[in-house]
């Protein structure tokens, strides 16, 4: 309800103070109250009117909280409501008048009236007011048992009102095990939709604490509620349904015909009016196919023409919340799509962040029969007054034509951009035919003409500026005046503001000096002189790293700056692949809107029913060596038939890159896919790392210098505990279905914090170099996510000689250095000495 | 689960501020507003319908320039909240009639009643208008619908002919007529959108129709009611794809490529005689919405055409033709198009006799606007318009210039040719006849020919 009038108001002087009306209030109150004349409830009812009025604009007027009390005695359920919602929005401020209602209110509780017991019952539960509680369980009791379904719909969420107040006062009075009851027994469907929101969320918060609540949520999940609940689902009004499906879809049926079975059922839910429910529809159908490749496939073709109509009617607000759902599966399987390229054309009405979806999906569709015809749609948008937009635009040919598609189109389309004489559209296009030239050097005749006769002083934005002296270095021998355009630039350098193109200017310097000595260097110089005196670090060192290196041997000098390039095949994505998949299992809700998983905007605490044992199904499977984890190289490999999955481009451009000068140096595959890319701009000023890379097997350890034993031993680290007699399997073996299974069973047998050291901290740059880390201490990661400072990941083990699994939840907090660890394990006896192992095999992680 | 839910108007008041859970700052309406308005003064153009600020998710739709705003701090499923919005939005114009800000101001005791049902610490309980009227004590306070602009989707409806009563459909679903009887009647409306962009040779891009049949009961007692649309009707264009024009044109059928229908349909019958039955809720919704790329005759053709004359000097001229019957009118038309950015100075040459057209050249954002009262069918208009510049155009003056856009509505037309057959409704007694009104419009979405 409004805030108590902030003070800013008070002073403001269209608002009126409201001292003057509130005592006057007062006293016209005090004469109704005890009056039966006629007609006074009329007038009544005008005077809380005014005071429902003040109080929303943000008067204060809980002054009057007595006198509202004392007109409340009164058989009009109007004038009933609006001293209830007085009273709702002032007794947690006034507790001690609050406790004047108590006794209106629960009399109304037991009025012959099922709306006045209702409404009672509501605004007592309302009050929020801790002392209060025990006046609560008695008439929440009778509602709970109230004849009329109203009450008890209302009875139902006053359970959950009073758990927030009090929840001892709320289990203590068993009213989550009447909810139980109720839900699968009341006749009524909003009351047995209240029980699951209420169940979920008491037993979602009391599972953090209690292994039988967690135990109990689970059984929400369980065969007869979901099946008792799809069955009725359509007596269920419309929020309700939502709120089942969300259930279903965290269902995992038994078989394949349960699959078809509940599909079938729920098929008439994708014809519904309602986004929410055929946003929720789509989500169970796409969950339960997940492992079903041919059906998770035909899911998509099933799905798109009911989501592109509810794109197409109703508010552009509801649209757009469809079109992002759209837009990710469009990323999932963009040729599932190809065909249907015409609805992502942008209309020139629309929002900008409507347009900027379309642009993403238009990109991500073309393929060899639409590319013509999507880049020529894409260059109308150029020209469009929307500049943010025409940038897009051209960054999306661009796209396209990385893609690989019709190339030779596209390049002539870039250069007509370059033509345009547009500011914007120059500098867009030049950071484009840099990139494309990265991919195809063939075309670089043809650029450099266009390239080479824009002026360098028209060029104002650094990205664009960056890109074109990147050119001026890489092709100094096909352009005449090159030496002479980079002498001017830096002969100007204390003009340029961006650090990023001083970066680049020296670079280029470097590169055309190798190729043409005498004409470049006096620019040489001038640019190494002025270099080593920049205020900025980073060009600072880059100047005194060229001196040296020409000072110590200028061959080795050449081969670091000019090497032979292989063309890049593709570039890196900003997202990586894991990310997505969370954000897929989090369909449905606003991770796709935001396009990031729930845990970079939510606090735990407000994370939604099942989230928690959900992260473990979302986090993306184990990435460790393929040969350990046989069951998780399946699902990946049938992730990637599924179309889905990126990590196969990911994979070709590592391999492909290997001893190039663009990108960092190469990693195996296996782990390629996950050590995070260095943007493009820093990898082509980068040249300066060193030639091929490391061929070991922990390449990215070495990098640091942080050599570890590679093969599976036991710690060395002095610091740590020495290790118990435990032994633990190297090659364990356990499939991400039954981790999830045994984790949802056993009780956690040890929870505790543990110190990371600083050298560990420094060293987890992401998780991925801590599971291979433990994992040559025979603890096996089976999903991992999150990022700095938070980690999350799930570890396991098995014992030596027989079958008896740990299970460990491992959050890191780099920030504090703290580790949280949650163990379970099948034999629960020797959980403390897996523990001590797990805490020493941590302990040596960073260690030299 | 909502917070908080709140009306705010345009000037950033709260009309209506409910808080369910009491977990998200008191200031969040105010935080709300200056995001919003500073989205667009950042030249970021219009702030998203979610956004996320410190930890608070901020969901917001705009009817009739109120804003509609929850907050929550779950990871919430956005089309339902959204979806949510709008359904408070309509049932509040369902109770008050007409929905703008005087009305929510003078029934707030109302809307907050309605509030409380709706929603209960956060978890929605119905929306349903019918179901409301029975926990929904107060009368609605009804505003003039006369003194005020009409609203909503159904104020196109209320120029011109006059068999259809504009004030009717702004009338509230519980309040009694000044008789003290409740007029029996049924409103059916066909509302489509259409969206076509005209290449440069005047040739169809793309081109789909949105449409909706909407509903608006006055009926007391639910009778069922059958809607019969067109026989050879169908739905769905199997394995085709959906832009293949050429596999359309013969028949005259209507294909649509789907749709979807509210919960009270039943859909029985609807496979063999393509018949909709349905017992109506009280107040307004959408008994079913379509969607249609079939090839459709475009209402109107656009000829634009600039043309450089002389140094620093360009003429434009637009020409519409509307190609509907002459019985048909278009009204509130508006054309616009965008100039080359170093015009300075614009002259317009109307054709002779040329009435109820204004013309104007928009200096801050280079635009020429030309808008005609109405338009009738058969006829066609030209506008020449003559453009000063400040500087030489350096490149092509045609990729300065443009699209045209237009915008229109046109009654009792509709471009995809679905038809309501009949509106039948189950007869209580022989006197009981109720008044039936199906009623066409045509409504431009994105109408654009390019240069």
């Amino acid at each position: 309800m409004a805030p108590p009038a902030p003070s800013h108001r008070t002073s403001s002087p269209s608002q009126p103070s409201g001292k003057s009306e509130v005592s006057d209030l007062k006293s016209q109150l005090r004469q109704l109250a005890g009056s039966r004349a006629p007609g006074v409830e009329d007038s009544k009812r005008e005077l809380f009117k005014k005071v429902i009025s003040y109080m929303t604009i943000g008067i204060d007027v809980s002054s009057l909280f007595g006198e509202m009390v004392m007109c409340s005695a009164t058989s009009d359920i109007v004038l009933k409501k609006m001293c209830y919602l007085y009273v709702g929005n002032y007794a947690k401020v006034n507790p001690d008048l609050a406790l004047l209602t108590i006794n209106f209110l629960q009399r109304d509780c037991k009025d012959d009236d099922p709306m006045i017991r209702g409404l009672a019952l509501r605004s007592l539960c309302s009050l929020r007011v801790a002392n209060l509680v025990e006046y609560l369980v008695g008439p929440l009791g009778s509602g709970l048992k109230d004849s009329n379904s109203y009450v008890r719909m209302v009875a139902v969420t006053g359970v959950l009102k009073l758990y927030r107040i009090s929840a001892s006062t709320c289990t203590d009075a068993d009213f989550p095990a009447t909810l139980k009851h109720l839900m699968l027994n009341d006749r009524d469907t909003q009351v047995v939709a209240n029980c699951l929101s209420a169940l979920q969320e008491i037993l979602t918060s009391e599972a953090s604490s209690l292994e039988e609540a967690s135990r109990e949520r689970e059984a929400l999940l369980s065969k007869p509620v979901v099946y008792y609940l799809l069955n009725r689902i359509k007596e269920f009004n419309e929020w309700a349904q939502c709120l089942i499906l969300e259930l279903v879809s965290k269902y995992v049926p038994s078989d394949s015909n349960e699959i078809f079975d509940i599909m079938n059922l729920l098929e008439d839910r994708l014809q519904h009016a309602n986004g929410a429910v055929v946003l929720a529809t789509t989500k169970v159908f796409l969950h339960l196919t997940l492992s079903m490749t041919d059906v998770h496939q035909q899911v998509y073709e099933r799905i798109k023409a009911p989501l592109l109509t509810l794109v197409s009617s109703g508010s552009p607000e509801q649209s757009y919340a469809v079109l992002s759902h759209l837009h990710l599966l469009v990323m999932r399987a963009p040729f599932v799509f190809s065909a249907d390229y015409k609805y992502f054309y942008c209309q020139y009405n629309e929002p900008s962040y409507v347009k900027k979806l379309k642009l993403e999906m238009l990109t991500a569709v073309a393929n060899e029969s639409n590319t013509y015809e999507i880049v020529t749609e894409l260059c109308e948008y150029v020209a469009n007054v929307d500049i943010p937009i025409a940038r897009e635009s051209i960054r999306a040919v661009g796209k396209i034509a990385l893609q690989q598609y019709d190339v030779n189109a596209i390049v002539d389309r870039l250069l007509q951009f370059l033509e345009m004489e547009k500011d914007y559209v120059t500098a867009e296009a030049l950071v484009l035919v840099k990139d494309l030239l990265r991919k195809y050097p063939q075309w670089s005749h043809d650029c450099i003409a266009v390239v080479g006769s824009i002026s360098s002083k028209n060029i104002q934005e650094p990205k664009a500026k960056a890109a074109l002296i990147w050119m001026l270095g890489e092709y100094s021998q096909d352009m005449q005046d090159a030496p002479y355009i980079l002498e001017s630039l830096v002969e100007n350098w204390d003009d340029e503001p961006s650090a990023e193109v001083r970066l680049h200017l020296l670079t280029a310097v470097m590169k055309c000096f190798f190729k043409r000595p005498p004409e470049t260097q006096k620019a040489l110089g001038a640019a190494l002189a002025v270099g080593l005196a920049d205020f900025h670090q980073d060009v600072h060192d880059r100047a005194l790293f060229y001196y040296r290196l020409l000072q110590y041997n200028v061959s080795v000098a050449e081969r670091v700056v000019n090497p032979p390039k292989q063309a890049v095949s593709v570039f890196a994505d900003t997202q990586s692949s894991e990310v997505k998949d969370r954000i897929f299992d989090e369909f449905n809700s606003l991770s796709v809107i935001y396009q990031k998983p729930s845990y970079m905007f939510t606090d735990k605490e407000h994370r939604g029913p099942f989230e928690f044992s959900d992260e473990l199904g979302n986090l993306s499977i184990g990435v460790e060596s393929a040969d350990t984890v046989v069951p998780t190289q399946q699902v990946e490999a049938n992730d990637n038939d599924l179309l889905l999955s990126t990590s196969v481009e990911e994979e070709t451009r590592v391999v492909s890159n290997n001893g190039s000068a663009y990108s960092a140096p190469s990693y195996e595959g296996s782990i390629g896919s996950l050590i995070p890319q260095a943007p493009l701009e820093s990898a082509v000023s980068n040249p300066s790392i060193p030639g091929p890379a490391p061929q070991s097997s922990s390449p990215f350890d070495d990098l640091f210098g942080l050599g570890l034993p590679t093969a599976s031993a036991s710690p060395i680290t002095p610091a740590a505990p020495s290790p118990p007699p435990l032994q633990l399997k190297s090659k364990a073996v356990l499939d991400p279905g039954t981790f999830q299974q045994k984790w949802r069973q056993l009780p956690i047998s040890i929870s505790q914090e543990i110190s990371v050291s600083p050298q560990g901290v420094a060293a987890l740059t992401s998780p991925q170099v801590l599971l291979r880390h433990m994992q040559n201490h025979s603890i096996h990661s089976i999903a991992s996510g999150g990022q700095a400072p938070n980690f999350k990941i799930f570890f396991f083990a098995q014992k030596q000689e027989e079958p008896s699994n740990f299970l460990v939840e491992c959050i890191i907090n780099t920030a504090s250095a703290k580790a949280q660890v949650k163990v379970k394990a099948d034999d629960q006896s020797v959980s403390q000495a897996f523990l001590s192992l797990f805490q020493s095999a941590l302990a040596s992680f960073g260690m030299p | 689960m909502i917070s908080q839910f709140f009306v705010l108007s345009q000037r950033g008041d709260n009309i209506v501020f409910r808080d369910y859970r009491g977990e998200v700052p008191k200031g969040s309406a105010e935080i709300f507003f200056r995001k919003v308005k500073f989205w667009k003064e950042d030249g970021e153009g219009d702030a998203p319908p979610v956004f996320n600020l410190d930890g608070v998710n901020y969901f917001h739709v705009k009817v009739v320039g109120l804003l509609f705003v929850a907050t929550t701090r779950i990871n919430a499923s956005p089309s339902l909240v959204l979806e949510l919005l709008q359904r408070i939005a309509r049932v509040i114009k369902d109770y008050l009639g007409v929905l703008n800000e005087d009305s929510l101001r003078r029934n707030f005791v109302l809307v907050y009643e309605l509030l409380d049902e709706v929603i209960d610490f956060g978890y929605v309980q119905t929306t349903s208008t019918e179901v409301l009227k029975s926990y929904v004590f107060n009368e609605p306070i009804v505003v003039d619908a006369a003194r005020l602009p009409p609203l909503g989707p159904a104020s196109i409806f209320v120029q011109g002919s006059k068999r259809m009563p504009g004030t009717a459909v702004t009338k509230s679903v519980v309040a009694n007529e000044p008789g003290g009887r409740k007029r029996e009647e049924i409103f059916v409306d066909i509302i489509e959108k259409i969206s076509v962009t005209f290449s440069s040779s005047g040739y169809i891009l793309t081109s789909e129709i949105d449409g909706t049949i909407q509903m608006k009961s006055y009926l007391t007692g639910n009778p069922e009611i059958r809607l019969a649309l067109n026989e050879d009707l169908s739905i769905g264009r199997g394995g085709r794809s959906i832009y293949d024009y050429s596999s359309s044109s013969g028949g005259g059928t209507v294909i649509l490529d789907d749709c979807n229908f509210h919960e009270s349909v039943h859909l029985e019958n609807f496979d063999i005689d393509r018949t909709l039955v349905l017992v109506p809720p009280e107040g307004e919704f959408p008994v079913m919405n379509y969607r249609m790329t079939q090839e459709f005759k475009p209402p109107f053709r656009i000829n634009a055409l600039i043309e450089e004359a002389g140094s620093l000097k360009a003429e434009v001229i637009l020409k519409v033709r509307a190609e509907f019957a002459s019985s048909i009118t278009a009204n509130t038309i508006m054309i616009q198009m965008p100039l080359p950015t170093f015009t300075t100075r614009v002259s317009f040459e109307l054709e002779p006799g040329a009435v109820g057209n204004t013309t104007d050249f928009k200096e801050a954002n280079k635009r020429l606007e030309w808008s005609l009262k109405k338009i009738v069918g058969g006829s066609e208009h030209t506008l020449r318009a003559r453009l000063t510049f400040s500087q030489e155009s350096h490149g092509n003056i045609v990729k300065e210039a443009g699209p045209v856009s237009m915008t229109f509505t046109i009654p009792m037309y509709n471009a995809s040719r679905l038809q309501v057959k009949y509106l039948q409704i189950a007869k209580k007694s022989n006197t009981y006849n109720p008044y039936r009104w199906v009623r066409y419009v045509t409504q431009a979405n994105s109408y654009v020919a390019r240069l």
